[in-house]
């Protein structure tokens, strides 16, 4: 069966850190980084990238449409 | 820019699968982490670009946190006097039919100082989409108690919580606009979780086409958080919301069309 496999772009500096997307991910994919961004937000980053299925949960819930979404099969 | 990217073999314009849409203009929003106003921002932007309506859309932004919809919306925007987004969203579709015409309005705007505007406009069947975005409380201004606050919900003019006795019921615009003759569709969704964004969306477009259709006024409040003025994390607020706003404000269309 072909897997599907995703991934997830974010840009750095418009992200607030509202770890909204990270509780929306299914898979755990996203996580907040220990650095900030210029603003001083902890950005999301995707943690564990071989664990994203390209879903686009976490774009979708995304406040500040700071995500944009790979997603093709293997 | 800078970027946090996952695996870099999938990064490829064939396997574009969800991307910011290019009616959001490429400004930092100003709200606060985490508030639903950046999310109904960008289903509204994503509808305008999917539907073409980019060079049609004539937007009323009201006085509240979502003031800055110009800056962000790249359609044309007239700003309103405070509670008037939908006298002057009247006069716009009146004058020019073909546009399709929305105000977008918080809750202190449509149901503290705009009601009388709102229940009229919605009342003569205006033919205008009206998004009412609920967050129960005065964002922008500092967290004050707004006609949507829940019974016993503190905010910083109600410190004790909410008391009926002094301050009244909460009151609920959508479902008062749903028992007049003039509303055709009236719907209360939220932006909190991937499948409820999707049902705004689908909520949206529905009213959207409705307006097209010249059916009369559509109606679409988001019920939505103020991590800010809750004094609670994005997450938190998100719970919190579920947990109190949604039995007081029941998700689901009020009022659809008889087909």
């Amino acid at each position: 069966m072909a897997k599907i496999r995703g991934s997830i772009v974010v840009d750095v500096e418009k992200c607030k850190g509202c770890e909204v997307c990270m509780v929306s991910c299914p898979t755990g994919t996203i996580a907040m980084a220990k650095e900030v961004n210029s603003k001083g937000y902890f950005y999301a980053y995707p943690a564990n990238p071989e664990l994203c299925i390209g879903c686009a949960s976490c774009a979708i819930v995304c406040p500040d449409g700071v995500i944009t979404v790979y997603k093709t099969k293997i | 820019m800078l970027e946090a990217t996952g695996l870099k073999e999938i990064i490829k314009p064939e396997n574009l699968t969800y991307r910011r849409s290019e009616v959001l203009v490429d400004n930092t929003l100003s709200y606060c982490p985490g508030c639903g106003h950046g999310t109904t921002h960008r289903i509204l932007a994503e509808l305008i670009e999917e539907l073409g309506l980019q060079s049609q859309t004539i937007g009323i932004s009201p006085v509240g946190c979502s003031v800055l919809l110009y800056h962000y919306l790249d359609v044309d925007i007239q700003q309103a006097a405070h509670g008037r987004a939908p006298a002057l969203a009247t006069a716009i579709k009146r004058l020019l039919p073909d546009k399709f015409v929305f105000t977008y309005q918080g809750d202190g705007d449509l149901a503290a100082i705009g009601t009388a505007e709102t229940i009229h406009a919605c009342n003569r069947g205006e033919n205008i989409l009206i998004i009412f975005v609920n967050n129960g409380i005065y964002g922008m201004t500092g967290g004050q108690m707004a006609p949507t606050t829940l019974i016993g919900m503190k905010s910083s003019t109600s410190p004790r919580g909410r008391d009926v006795k002094t301050m009244g019921n909460p009151l609920k615009m959508t479902d008062i606009v749903a028992t007049l003759p003039g509303t055709y569709y009236v719907t209360r969704q939220s932006v909190h979780t991937p499948a409820n964004v999707r049902k705004t969306k689908k909520a949206m477009r529905k009213a959207i086409e409705y307006q097209k259709l010249n059916k009369g006024t559509c109606f679409v409040e988001i019920v939505s958080n103020c991590p800010s003025g809750w004094r609670m994390t994005p997450v938190e607020s998100n719970k919190w919301m579920e947990a109190n706003m949604i039995p007081f404000y029941p998700l689901g269309d009020l009022k659809t069309p008889a087909e």
